[in-house]
């Protein structure tokens, strides 16, 4: 039995098609969701990402322990309210989830992850807390609002309290503020501008349908993941999991290895650098007719790599993927599409920011 | 509920049939195919003139979500193809049994249209 958020009949109520995903039952799309993709890189669109997890790291030794934890360096959160984004690895170097850690204050350090991985990432993060004494609080007290666009951050401020406002719309990207019961983040998984708020479920109907009222427009998980691919950001389970290393799934530069800070992972990830990392993570456009696919089988002069994730790009309207090859590989790829071997362009990603092409895509 | 025209035949595969005035059939997927695909991206249609059995997977519609087969409900020769769909695949999603076709066949054998299922059928299969 899926669980379900606390706007699941906001949803339903809104037109949604719902889908189990990572366990829960969340809404795919309310119709369109081209449509809703549109929305968000033109106006502004809402997703309900209660089923992500808000987790607080709290005690004296809470950038100690992360900074053990995690492949980024929390040296870099120095002001209060500052994100990073980072991968949680095992001792394999393998990448058990990724997530995005704000930092509160010396003591307290907000980590926000993946759904489908909250229960390995629970008991991964307690095992390891163990001799910093730390309290883990998973805050399931709290929902989840994204709303991005070019418009959203005007609709989320035309709706707080007066004395938020000036706060929110001096928040730079990646920071993020507690404002009244809200805990209101400049940040995104579209490759728009736009906030995403973390607040008391008990609020969360009351916030949903004001944002309606302001003109935001529900956008379900098909949009989502749309707006995802085309700003160039992984997946965990589809871009890389367990069996990869953020080196092969080109998230080396959410590595901090300069130094000699240790961590779960960096001796992997060393002896991995050390004798060459066998895969080249690319971006893929098929000029084409047809749409790009996770799995499907990409050929190149050194051998097969893999499209991890593909789909149709509904801003630059052909198929975009992002996927491995080997690392020796030069020279052209193709697809294996249906048995037919289609020529593949490669590109480095983002393919689309704050709604246009990027530089060399088109 | 999906809308299931009376006056169509069915395949268990949501493709319906239709007959023209000109003795050709018209082919396409039906409301609740469309529906469950999502929006409709790229349709590959087969050529004018290609011979197409019973069962033959003749064609393929991808949406944002996923590719699909459409499998041949009778044995014929493809007359037309519904060219409009190279520009606008959307039409599917709009108008599954009217702007939104595949393409027309003539029938090589009138009886294969009794394999095919009416409307009630069709309906109890999406039941199932």
């Amino acid at each position: 039995m899926a669980r379900k958020t606390t706007l699941y009949s906001a949803h339903i109520a809104a037109g949604a098609k719902m889908v189990d995903f990572g366990g829960w039952d969340m809404p795919i799309n309310y119709g369109s969701q081209i449509e809703e993709h549109h929305q968000v890189r033109g106006d502004a669109g809402m997703f309900d990402v209660s089923h992500m997890s808000a987790v607080d790291v709290e005690g004296e030794r809470s950038r100690e322990f992360l900074s053990f934890l995690l492949a980024n360096d929390v040296a870099k959160l120095r002001e209060s309210g500052k994100a990073l984004y980072s991968c949680m690895l095992n001792e394999q170097g393998g990448v058990i989830d990724d997530l995005i850690v704000y930092y509160l204050d010396e003591t307290r350090f907000r980590l926000v992850i993946n759904a489908a991985t909250t229960d390995k990432d629970l008991a991964w993060i307690k095992r390891q807390a163990g001799p910093f004494d730390l309290g883990i609080a998973p805050r399931r007290d709290l929902d989840m609002i994204a709303v991005q666009g070019p418009l959203a951050r005007q609709k989320v401020m035309s709706l707080l309290p007066g004395e938020h406002v000036e706060a929110a719309s001096s928040l730079k990207p990646f920071f993020a503020a507690q404002l009244g019961d809200f805990f209101v983040a400049r940040t995104g998984y579209t490759g728009e501008d736009g906030f995403e708020v973390t607040l008391p479920g008990e609020q969360a109907h009351a916030f949903w349908d004001r944002l309606l009222e302001a003109g935001v427009r529900p956008c379900g998980l098909g949009a989502r993941d749309t707006l995802r691919l085309e700003a160039g950001m992984n997946l965990y389970g589809q871009d890389m999991d367990e069996e990869t290393t953020p080196l092969e799934a080109g998230l080396g530069w959410t590595v901090a290895m300069k130094d000699e800070r240790e961590f779960i992972g960096r001796e992997a990830l060393e002896a991995q650098k050390a004798g060459g990392v066998p895969w080249r993570f690319t971006g893929f456009i098929l000029e084409g007719r047809g749409v790009l696919r996770a799995g499907q089988r990409v050929v190149t002069s050194a051998g097969d790599g893999v499209i991890t994730s593909g789909t149709y790009s509904p801003t630059l309207q052909k198929a975009i993927g992002m996927g491995r090859i080997p690392a020796e590989a030069d020279g052209t790829c193709q697809v294996d599409m249906r048995g037919k071997l289609l020529e593949l362009r490669l590109v480095r990603p983002p393919f689309v920011r704050n709604g246009a092409a990027c530089e060399g895509i088109l | 509920m999906s809308n299931i025209p009376e006056d169509l035949k069915y395949t268990q595969s949501h493709e319906w049939v239709s007959r023209e005035a000109n003795g050709n059939v018209r082919i396409g997927i039906t409301d609740h195919a469309q529906e469950a695909l999502g929006d409709l991206v790229f349709v590959e249609l087969p050529a004018v003139g290609d011979e197409t059995d019973q069962g033959d997977s003749v064609a393929v519609v991808e949406s944002v979500k996923a590719a699909s087969d459409i499998y041949a409900p009778v044995t014929g020769e493809v007359v037309a193809i519904n060219e409009d769909l190279e520009d606008d695949p959307g039409l599917i999603n709009n108008d599954p049994y009217g702007d939104g076709w595949l393409y027309e066949v003539a029938l090589s054998d009138e009886s294969e249209l009794d394999d095919l299922l009416d409307a009630e059928a069709y309906e109890e299969s999406l039941e199932d």
